[in-house]
């Protein structure tokens, strides 16, 4: 009894110093995360609502900036530039990874090779990416004028990135490229936990290739699908890299996305409190993008 | 018996369409990259006769031509700077951080976990700008410790998460007797914890490094300064003013890929499964 009451206090403080250890435990993560993320993430709401350079004082302006965005021709280019990026991203990189991981699941030999070859793109840096195919697609000295020597002219001397139709589908092109590889490999390990059994079954079944694919390989993916299609959409909606490095927009805007506009407005223009609210939208949708699919998966729907 | 497995072997279909594809495939993939390193083994003569095919008379002075005129002795000290100080530190956060959640029952640890979550997805658009300035007024901008910070807070919170599944799965026996035996919570985790967790936190080095390594956006808002900027920024101006030398900008980009594929080819399996668990950060 005595014991038992001497002991409480004594367990109530270790109790207290293991929370306090705890928490000296996880000071670096929050100190860096504070002060590189959340504080400035927070700061963006406020300077949204003012008229600043990014250097002197900001000028409360209240709605201006978001009015100012919605009559932004540019900024309404650059969105539907996203658009198209997104769309084009849902369909070439998913369709390639699929049928990629899908046809190396079903063999042995090479598996690990094959794996390697698609994956080294991914992690080749941006700007060497853009260099080599820069060089590849070159209006004299690419592909097209060496298609061109062996009798195929049909590519020659089309510039594939100062063309303002074609520049867009073109970074679009190069960053697929180093994308498409890595959608694979995240496909062939969800396809790796699909039962072998259901395959055999559906075989003894007399499905044929594509109704084993359609019946057994993606409904036994779906997890994987869903979030391949969600990241694709939020790195569609962010896309900075490529379009920087190959174009920086052009030619005349004609592949500017929102995140290189919104870094031209903060860095070339000075606007910064213009280029908070802009980043503060692009933020916004890609949340409630997330947000839609958090709720259809709280309410089961079926994916 | 034999007859039955005969019989299935006829109606397998041949994997032959299969190879064929796959193949094809692979020469998109790794196409290019061989004509990088064709063109940097050919003089600019010889890229202009022949812009996309093997070097005929294989020359290697683009390599030295390249290093010193894209400056690689000082971008490359950058580049390793940039990414030793990234793997380190993330290594530290990330570990004494996923052990505070996964060991040390921390008040608020499912809070903690959802910000991680989504501070491993939020957009640069949504704290760049304020950032910038911040960094400005504290005299962090063209500074590389200023840019290992913030490559600190981007590769940490999914490099916790990481971490964090890991130490959940390993069993608490060791450290328990090392409580025991009287160690202090930073003693577990650095003598007990950390040896046993050397897969996820090799995963979390390899993750934070090559993002590093590679990291472009950044690098580019952040340091101007041509002494402080590492190899993929200044590649960028080196291409732009060497545009058409393919055979110098094409020995450049060996230089930058090289130090990951020497890691690749150590690790293998290890490098894709590593990184494709960090791909969320695409």
């Amino acid at each position: 009894m005595e014991q038992g009451a001497v002991k409480t206090p004594r367990a109530g403080g270790l109790k207290r110093r293991r929370r306090l250890t705890a928490w000296l435990f996880m000071v670096p993560l929050l100190v860096v995360n504070v002060l590189v993320i959340l504080g400035p993430a927070v700061a963006t709401v406020y300077f949204s609502f003012t008229e600043w350079s990014g250097i002197g004082p900001a000028e409360f302006v209240g709605l201006e900036n978001y009015r100012d965005l919605l009559a932004d021709e540019s900024f309404w280019q650059a969105m539907w530039h996203n658009v198209v990026w997104t769309i084009l991203f849902l369909t070439v990189p998913i369709a390639m990874g699929l049928l990629g991981a899908f046809l190396l699941s079903q063999i042995r030999r090479f598996q690990l090779f094959f794996r390697i070859a698609y994956f080294i793109p991914y992690v080749v840096a941006s700007v060497v990416n853009c260099a080599l195919w820069q060089n590849i697609l070159d209006p004299e000295r690419g592909i097209g004028s060496s298609l061109a020597s062996i009798g195929f002219p049909f590519l020659d001397g089309v510039s594939f990135f100062g063309n303002t139709r074609l520049a867009l589908p073109s970074v679009a092109f190069v960053n697929n490229w180093a994308w498409w590889g890595f959608i694979l490999l995240l496909f062939l390990t969800a396809l790796q936990s699909v039962d072998q059994e259901l395959y055999d079954a559906a075989k003894i079944d007399g499905a044929g290739r594509w109704q084993q694919f359609l019946n057994v390989t993606l409904p036994g993916i779906r997890p994987t699908f869903i979030f391949v299609v969600l990241l694709t959409i939020i790195n569609s909606l962010l896309v900075f890299d490529y379009v920087f490095i190959i174009t920086r927009g052009g030619p005349a805007g004609a592949s500017e996305v929102v995140g290189t506009l919104m870094w031209k407005e903060a860095f070339e223009r000075f606007e910064a409190g213009y280029a908070s609210a802009m980043g503060l939208g692009l933020s916004f949708i890609s949340g409630v993008i997330v947000l839609v699919f958090i709720f259809l998966r709280r309410r089961g729907w079926e994916f | 018996m034999s007859a039955a497995s005969g019989g299935r072997r006829r109606r397998e279909p041949s994997k032959i369409p299969y190879y064929v594809i796959l193949v094809i495939l692979a020469l998109f993939a790794l196409g290019p990259l061989v004509v990088v390193v064709f063109n940097s083994l050919k003089t600019n003569a010889e890229i202009g006769r022949n812009p996309l095919g093997p070097p005929l008379s294989p020359v290697f002075q683009n390599f030295p031509d390249a290093w010193t005129q894209g400056d690689f002795s000082t971008t490359m000290v950058n580049s390793t700077i940039l990414t030793l100080g990234t793997i380190i530190g993330v290594s530290v956060i990330a570990a004494t951080g996923a052990y505070a959640m996964a060991r040390l029952d921390l008040p608020g640890a499912d809070a903690i976990l959802l910000y991680l979550w989504v501070a491993s997805a939020v957009p640069f658009q949504l704290f760049l700008v304020p950032l910038f300035f911040l960094w400005t007024n504290l005299e962090l901008t063209n500074t590389r410790f200023g840019l290992i910070l913030i490559y600190w807070a981007i590769f940490s919170p999914l490099a916790t998460l990481l971490l964090r599944s890991y130490l959940v799965g390993l069993p608490r026996d060791f450290e328990d007797a090392a409580r025991i035996d009287g160690a202090n919570e930073l003693q577990v985790l650095t003598r007990v914890v950390l040896p046993l967790s050397w897969p996820g936190l090799l995963t979390v080095a390899l993750i934070s490094g090559v993002g590093a390594w590679n990291e472009f956006f950044f690098a580019i808002t952040f340091i101007q300064d041509n002494n402080l900027k590492p190899v993929t920024t200044s590649f960028l101006a080196f291409q732009s003013n060497f545009s058409q030398d393919w055979g110098l900008t094409s020995a450049a980009a060996i230089f930058i890929i090289l130090p990951i594929a020497i890691l690749f080819l150590f690790l293998q399996r290890r490098f894709i499964s590593g990184i494709t668990a960090g791909g969320l950060k695409g």
